[in-house]
């Protein structure tokens, strides 16, 4: 028997609504199978709390007496994107601190006024008619500004690939440091407890979704840039590697700096830690069945990160299954793998969502246009003026 | 005499040669492994004191570093700032002794200091800059 999100709604409302984190959800599905999973559940809610370069967060300052009409911006010393009007700007995750280089970037600067501390701000103009001053510093914080709201153009990712490296020296990527000679393996994603790993086919998330983000509440507000629904998939529905990515949007002031953390990855750049809960309806039997996705049936592939190429060739294939036993086999040999995302801190994020819809606090919102089904990404290749 | 405290990483095809009876017979150097995670076949890594003459001792190092083993000098103690730790995993990446992991059911980050060959990969791999080294 179908529900409807509204027939959920209504029991989410009354304080009757059933929800089941994504591991108690595949637990069930597990033990009495998904149509009965589908008659006792109305909600599973997802989480993941890994290092999402493609984030942001747009500013509004505020104007100042006299008015100025910024153009360069830093803040705590990492340059901002002010290319917009006046005294908006945005903060891009992996800018690098002018001072400080690798050790502080855009993602500590949102973590720092997530967390209501100072920020010191400071802008050059050229000037004009309207908007004299040509140079300003103060200090800003969160309650300061007019508006501070996370934009994320790529979150979630929905899979990603095992990382190693078969070279004979250690290298230093956004997958963390890598041993040489397959020395070790790194994987990014919270498997079976990764929103869009139990909505394989963007049946119930599309835009206009309301998410938990960074703590508060957000929304997807777009496909991701570099979504690519269209790859190979295991039997259960899983890409096996990256395929679609979310945009997210949210209200920075209300969020909380335990599920957004700035992070450098060593001789790689800044990155932001964010946190990301997504909550599945179950409509009927074949959302039962997806959201009981179980690690073992999610597979990924394995790629040497030493091969600076577009297309590297996976080395093989491996599930979550083995990733979270902590050893998966490449060329005939035991490798140690470890995870980049916290799975510690997506299991709590799925708690705290599920608490927040049990309290009735937090209805779902239907899809208000989906994501696309199908399409992949285009290359970018060198042109010349005559070659176009 | 001298005393140096030495972490050796070998690469794979390195971990099978008789590294440590060569310091002792060529060097005369007495060798004392304070902590291994050595495999056949795998990258390994070694914690050791050598003591003899400071020469010998450089002339050994030289001699490790021309066979393809990396040579660092120990650090005394690492501190993990737990109270800022997500648990995400990716320093014990880096960790071969196996003093960093995250395991089920909890999936926190723990640090088991007598496992720990004091290599300080783990200080570069913390996302979060949260591991430091005492020398």
């Amino acid at each position: 028997m179908a529900k409807t999100f509204e027939e959920i709604n209504q029991r989410i409302r009354k304080g009757e609504a059933v929800v089941l984190s994504a591991d108690e959800m595949t637990e069930l599905v597990k033990s009495e199978g998904a149509k009965k999973a589908a008659q006792k559940v109305d909600v599973v809610t997802t989480g993941t709390f890994g290092p999402m370069c493609s984030s942001g967060a747009f500013v509004n300052f505020g104007h100042s007496d006299p008015p100025i009409k910024m153009s360069k911006v830093w803040m705590n010393d990492v340059p901002v994107c002010a290319d917009l009007a006046a005294v908006d700007a945005y903060i891009g995750a992996t800018a690098l601190s002018d001072s400080e280089g690798m050790l502080y970037g855009g993602a500590h600067v949102i973590e720092d006024l997530v967390d209501g501390r100072w920020v010191k701000l400071r802008a050059t103009a050229y000037g004009t008619d309207c908007y004299p001053l040509r140079e300003i510093e103060t200090w800003v914080n969160r309650d300061t500004v007019n508006q501070a709201y996370l934009f994320n153009p790529r979150n979630s990712y929905q899979n990603y690939a095992c990382a190693t490296n078969g070279s004979d020296h250690t290298i230093y990527t956004y997958m963390g440091v890598l041993l040489p000679k397959y020395g070790n393996a790194t994987y990014c994603s919270a498997g079976q407890l990764s929103p869009l790993l139990n909505d394989p086919y963007y049946r119930t998330i599309g835009l206009g979704t309301r998410i938990f983000l960074g703590g508060g509440e957000g929304f997807v507000s777009w496909q991701g840039t570099q979504h690519k629904p269209t790859v190979e998939r295991s039997p259960g529905g899983t890409p096996v590697g990256p395929a679609g990515a979310l945009a997210l949007i949210g209200d920075l002031k209300r969020m909380d700096r335990r599920f957004l953390r700035g992070a450098r990855f060593h001789r790689y750049g800044v990155s932001l830690y964010v946190g990301v809960g997504i909550p599945i309806p179950i409509l009927d039997e074949e959302m039962a069945a997806f959201t009981g996705v179980a690690d073992g049936d999610i597979e990924t592939s394995v790629f040497d990160y030493s091969q600076p190429v577009r297309a590297r060739q996976p080395l093989g294939r491996v599930n979550y299954g083995e990733l979270r036993k902590g050893t998966i086999e490449i060329d005939g040999r035991n490798v140690g793998c470890a995870p980049l995302s916290s799975y510690k801190v997506a299991r709590e994020i799925a708690g705290i969502l599920k608490g927040w819809i049990e309290e009735g606090k937090f209805l779902l919102s239907a899809p208000v246009e989906p994501l696309p089904a199908e399409g992949g990404v285009l290359p970018l290749e060198v042109r010349s003026k005559e070659g176009i | 005499m001298a005393k140096r405290r030495l972490v050796l990483t070998f690469p794979p095809e390195v971990v099978e040669r008789p590294v440590v009876a060569m310091l002792v017979k060529d060097y005369d150097i007495i060798t004392n492994i304070l902590r291994a995670e050595i495999h056949e076949g795998e990258i390994g890594r070694m914690l050791v004191e050598l003591d003899g003459q400071a020469k010998r001792i450089r002339e050994a190092v030289k001699h490790l570093e021309e066979l393809g083993v990396e040579v660092e000098d120990a650090i005394t103690d690492i501190e993990l700032d737990d109270t800022e730790c997500i648990s995400c995993g990716a320093c014990t990446a880096v960790c071969l002794p196996g003093a960093l992991k995250v395991e089920g059911p909890g999936w926190e980050l723990e640090l088991d200091k007598q496992r720990c060959i004091l290599c300080g990969l783990c200080v570069d791999a913390c996302p979060l800059q949260l591991i430091t080294v005492k020398f």
